[in-house]
């Protein structure tokens, strides 16, 4: 219990994770180191809500750090670990030992190798910094390109449409979300956007990114045809910032390799949140997994019950559509719609086998909550009361 | 400051103050007790801050449509079950008391 704690990365998953540890009656050193400046922030604002006044959210206020004697280490970027000496070294040059080092270092976007991806104007978004840099585009209604038809990719554009701004999506797949989400879903979305204003080209071959006095000007598409713009946003995915772990011999496969108990390969060194690879899944980057994670963590450090794993989900707000989305979706589902996408308010069940497999829902939490049960428990549906708005859900069981 | 009372799931009590105009979910939040997960931090979108009101539900608005639907299927829901992020105390408020379950996720 007098164990020092060193979590490297002051995103969700690691701010939860200390605060979880006090929680749990943890009584030695815990220190979180972060390498941006800001007290640990609330992410889903940043692609959600950063054109209003509710961008920044922290997550606690700082006297909370205080308080639960929590050392925040903000600015300090962890740059080599040592698992034989079980320290960390910090750009710096200072080192800090450790007897549990946590690795919550999340992910980075994605870069792509493409000409003028330097020029300015062109962003990623990832940390509060980049919001800001988007939100004065959106203020000064720079006409904005989109990289990448994702949840990220469509939060943006419906947010920076809203404001009035001119907003193209370019997605390299013949659908958005064509990784995350079912064609089904992907359709009614992209309707709904380009219903509001967006264009999207899907099957966009990217050339180049134009730019003029080293501003962009435009995205070039492999057909030659170019989008004049004044702001490009690159959102194509993320990759895990596992550096560190891979330095230091740790098991890493797209993801630091854990177990169900937060676990990499070194006995010492746990990992959490969107940098890890967990067990049965890709990686999972959402709220729910780096908190179930941080509680996994906890349980391992302080010797409790390990935390049981949940039905991973999400959400994603989109113009006037509050989707939430539990399970993952099969390669061929059975879908079964129940309420009505063109009146903005639905759900669709996706079965396999008569199994519930995923479902994702629109400006319908209940539909959401019964489903995400459904996942947990396993049960079988009846897809023609399933559809029948009149039936209530609790009655749709096979 | 109107205070709060949490009876949580270990079967300890906590008086809080909190301010007008934040939520039962935020004095949980900012005095770090367990139970409430509040993982979306008070945008009413994850169903994680799910409380008993057992002193005081007159003080509080009505739930919306949203917040009675994301209730309706939560692990144990009561009459009495709110989504405490939804929860806004108010000067002259009287004596609030909820219990937290433990099935926040």
């Amino acid at each position: 219990m007098s164990e020092r704690v060193l979590i490297v990365g002051a995103g969700h998953a690691g701010a939860t994770l200390a605060g979880l540890l006090r929680q749990a009656g943890h009584r030695g050193p815990v220190e979180l180191f972060g390498d941006e400046v800001d007290l640990p922030y609330h992410r889903p604002p940043l692609s959600k809500k950063f054109a209003e006044g509710e961008l920044e959210q922290w997550l606690r206020p700082a006297e909370f750090y205080r308080e639960q004697d929590i050392t925040l280490r903000l600015g300090e970027d962890v740059v080599a670990l040592d698992t034989a000496g079980r320290r960390v070294r910090t750009a710096s040059g200072d080192a800090h030992a450790y007897d549990h080092l946590v690795l919550a270092t999340g992910a980075a976007p994605r870069r792509l190798a493409l000409p003028g991806v330097d020029l300015a104007g062109v962003v990623s978004l990832r940390t509060l910094a980049d919001a800001r840099i988007l939100r004065k585009c959106v203020e000064e209604r720079r006409a904005l390109a989109i990289v990448g038809g994702g949840y990220i990719g469509l939060e943006v554009a419906a947010v920076a449409r809203a404001n009035g701004v001119d907003v193209t999506v370019l997605e390299r797949e013949e659908r958005v979300l064509a990784r995350v989400a079912s064609a089904r879903l992907s359709e009614i979305l992209a309707a709904h956007h380009r219903a509001r204003g967006t264009r999207i080209v899907t099957g966009a071959r990217i050339a180049r990114i134009a730019g003029s006095d080293g501003r962009v000007s435009g995205v070039v598409l492999g057909d030659g045809t170019e989008i004049p713009c004044e702001a490009v946003l690159i959102g194509v995915g993320a990759e895990p910032r596992d550096e560190l772990a891979v330095a230091a011999g740790l098991r890493s496969d797209h993801g630091v390799v854990v177990d169900g108990r937060a676990r990499t390969s070194d006995p010492h060194v746990l990992a959490i949140g969107d940098v890890t690879r967990r067990p049965g899944y890709v990686r999972l980057e959402s709220i729910p997994s780096a908190t179930e994670q941080a509680r996994q963590a906890v349980a391992t450090i302080t010797g409790g019950a390990p935390a049981p794993s949940e039905v991973p989900w999400f959400w994603s707000d989109q113009f006037d559509l509050k989707l939430k989305i539990a399970g993952l979706v099969p390669a061929e589902p059975s879908t079964v719609v129940r309420g009505d996408p063109a009146a903005g308010r639905f759900a669709l069940f996706h079965l396999d086998g008569g199994a519930l497999s995923a479902v994702e829902s629109a400006n319908s939490p209940a539909e959401f909550m019964a489903g995400k049960k459904f996942l947990a428990s396993g049960t079988r549906l009846d897809p023609a009361r399933l559809a029948d708005p009149s039936t209530p859900l609790r009655d749709a069981v096979a | 400051m109107p205070t709060v009372t949490y009876d949580l799931p270990d079967g300890s009590r906590h008086h809080v103050d909190v301010l007008c105009g934040q939520s039962v979910m935020d004095g949980s939040v900012r005095n770090n007790l367990p139970g409430i997960v509040a993982e979306c931090g008070g945008s009413c979108s994850c169903a994680t801050c799910h409380v008993f009101v057992e002193d005081g539900q007159s003080t509080f608005d009505e739930p919306t449509d949203e917040e009675r639907e994301l209730l309706e299927y939560a692990e144990g829901a009561q009459p009495n079950s709110r989504l405490s992020c939804q929860l806004i105390l108010t000067d002259g408020c009287p004596q609030v008391r909820v219990t937290v379950p433990g099935t926040n996720g």
